[in-house]
């Protein structure tokens, strides 16, 4: 048996749907049609009167989940694509981000945003949006990298009290599969070693994840041993396992998709700088998505995003310095 | 789906209403002299933030509060003071936010008109109009998964409010789901300085609720007798299964948008014309026309407010405030994700 990332997705939500009477999902042609990407498919039949049709209203969809929230339920609320969650920016970053610290009462809800790129999706339809929502206090931003990780994060999302931020890759959904789901995971806030090694660490999330390791694969080859970091969640963000990484190799490559603009990439050197300065060999090196919008053209899109290529051409000029 | 009240015999007076009437006028009153007495602390610097007080629409917001019950969902907005009292604050609970105690119920986190007991029913706004409509949906929605349909939610916008994006989501929503809501909408003509020919384009804002295919009722909002009279209608139609509801209320704003504002702007013909009486005044003229109170049981009764605002706020003065040092500084429910990597 094989189980892609995107069924991970689906058999996560039919798993809380099963045990969590207080799961509910709601999100534009999710029921009977099982979304745009087929994350819900069958969920409607299996579960009768939980997985909703809303209208087309990114903001009434999750200031409504805040509401039932409120009222003790765990909504999930599905974005058609990552991009429309900015339609929703309003309710998610002033009603659900802050609502456990001004009135105690928690804001369990998970919004899942299908995020990346892929050939031919354009500006519109591209976007990865984990730096804004994680410049937020008080929201759960998690990238998952794996198909383990989008089962059991997705999981863990739901269970806790505070709002999630849900990345998954849309890249990944059908491309990336595993053999069996896991039964456990590491908690949300640790990152994970995906690869050891001594002579760079590779820090990166959601996508990235797989093209650090396809390019440590490459650098093994010519004798350089990269060691990935796979964050998992970018808020929190687990600094100890990024330092201890940086205190092993000494040199730090940070990679992500999204914009550079005051990024996760840039959080990540600047916390590295500030607290293990004495650990580096080299500057930290960060490698983005350009800074413009997401080009429509699969061959503009190639060369708008970090690729192996690149990250193996980036950890040869750390070793030069 | 209609704009008046057919079937309510408005020149009968039911039995009860009387006592109702007079519970409302205390409630009203209660808030007025609550807002003046804020206005006055702010003015003498006892209070930080905005203050935004609801003169001049305190009957149609009470005669919404009051119709609230226990197990309800109640988000009221910045100008519902009366609706408030009327559904369960108290006045210490009111000072104990505007003044920064350490008990008051948002802890210094955030303030004055945005505080709320969420878990009580009593939902707390933000700033951005229209978006605690589609919270109080959720509510209900939440309630009906739950196999609970005994609950109505109530909230309240401005005739600026409808404006927004987040307003017609919301209230479109409510209507698929075909939630037990009411919507009060007050057109009190102005939104800060914006005039209703800048606002919208309709003849009237009640011709709205035909667009979401929902029941809308027009009131004289200065009338508490009307106003009570409607929102019952309304209140007692989204209990029996028929949808949300949206009554828009016509007054004007006694006041500037806060109190930092002198409302120079305002059209002197509209203070001087029906929309801009006193519903307080009128309420007053309402009780002693009926021979239900006389002046001097009215004057007790502004006594006895002011009385108990005062020794309030002289208690409140005296509690211990908001300090950074217990503070905790944590966002998140979920303790473990505190930082403990300072920024550097």
């Amino acid at each position: 048996m094989s189980i892609t990332y995107l069924e991970a997705i689906r058999e996560a939500q039919a798993k809380a749907l099963r045990n969590d009477p207080r799961v509910y999902i709601y999100g534009q042609d999710i029921a009977a049609f099982g979304g745009a990407f087929k994350a819900t498919k069958n969920l409607a039949h299996e579960f009768p009167g939980r997985v909703l049709d809303s209208p087309i209203s990114e903001d009434a969809m999750v200031g409504s989940a805040i509401g039932a929230a409120i009222e003790g339920m765990r909504p999930i609320v599905e974005m058609q694509f990552a991009d429309f969650s900015s339609l929703a920016v309003n309710q998610i970053v002033n009603q659900a981000a802050t609502h456990f610290w001004r009135t105690g009462v928690p804001c369990s809800i998970t919004i899942r945003l299908p995020s990346g790129g892929n050939p031919g999706t354009g500006p519109c339809h591209s976007q990865n949006l984990e730096s804004l929502y994680a410049h937020f206090p008080g929201l759960v931003v998690m990238t998952p990298g794996t198909v383990e990780d989008a089962y059991f994060m997705l999981l863990e999302a739901i269970d806790l009290d505070d709002p999630v931020i849900f990345c998954e890759h849309k890249f990944l959904y059908n491309r990336l599969k595993t053999e069996s789901l896991p039964r456990s995971g590491l908690p949300t806030g640790r990152a994970r070693v995906a690869r050891a090694g001594r002579d760079v660490s590779i820090v990166a999330y959601s996508a990235m994840v797989q093209e650090a390791l396809a390019a440590a694969e490459e650098l093994r080859l010519k004798g350089i041993e990269a060691e990935v970091v796979d964050l998992r969640s970018v808020k929190p963000l687990d600094y100890d396992t990024i330092l201890a990484s940086v205190a092993r190799t000494g040199r730090l490559l940070c990679v992500g998709e999204s914009w550079p603009w005051g990024g996760v990439n840039a959080e990540v050197i600047a916390r590295v700088a500030g607290h293990g300065f004495h650990l580096l060999d080299a500057p930290p090196f960060r490698i983005n998505a350009r800074d413009t919008p997401v080009p429509y053209h699969p061959s503009l899109w190639q060369a708008h995003k970090p690729t192996t290529a690149l990250i193996v051409s980036h950890v040869r000029q750390l070793l030069e310095w | 789906m209609s704009n008046t009240l057919k079937e309510l015999k408005r020149d009968v007076v039911p039995s009860g209403f009387q006592e109702q009437y007079i519970k409302a006028f205390k409630w009203m009153l209660l808030a007025r002299t609550v807002e003046d007495k804020i206005v006055s602390l702010w003015r003498a610097g006892k209070i930080a933030g905005g203050v935004y007080i609801g003169r001049g629409q305190e009957a149609i917001s009470v005669a919404l509060g009051m119709r609230i019950r226990p197990g309800d969902i109640y988000g009221p907005l910045i100008r519902d003071q009366a609706g408030r009292f009327a559904a369960g604050e108290d006045v210490l609970e009111v000072l104990r936010v505007y003044l920064g105690s350490r008990l008051g119920v948002m802890r210094g986190r955030d303030g004055n008109v945005h505080r709320g007991r969420p878990r009580e029913g009593r939902y707390a706004m933000i700033s951005h109009l229209g978006a605690l409509i589609s919270v109080v949906a959720g509510g209900l929605l939440a309630r009906r998964l739950k196999g609970d349909n005994s609950a109505i939610g109530a909230t309240a916008i401005g005739d600026g409010g409808t404006s927004t994006g987040a307003f017609h989501e919301a209230m479109n929503l409510a209507a698929v789901e075909k939630l037990p809501l009411v919507v009060l909408v007050v057109n009190n003509q102005y939104a800060y300085s914006t005039p209703n020919s800048r606002q919208f384009g309709c003849r009237d804002l009640v011709d709205r609720a035909i667009g979401y295919g929902i029941d809308g009722y027009s009131v004289d909002a200065t009338d508490l007798k009307e106003s009570m009279e409607v929102v019952n209608h309304a209140v007692e139609r989204a209990r029996s299964g028929r949808g949300p509801q949206m009554v828009v209320g016509t007054c004007l704003r006694l006041s500037g948008h806060a109190g930092h504002d002198d409302a120079s702007y305002m059209d002197r013909a509209l203070l001087q014309s029906d929309v801009g009486r006193d519903c307080l005044d009128l309420a007053e003229a309402y009780l002693r026309d009926q021979q239900w109170a006389d002046i001097a049981s009215i004057e007790q009764w502004k006594e006895d407010a002011r009385a108990e605002i005062e020794e309030a706020v002289i208690k409140v003065q005296r509690e211990p405030p908001v300090s950074p040092e217990k503070e905790d500084w944590c966002a998140f429910a979920t303790r473990r994700f505190l930082d403990s990597t300072p920024a550097a």
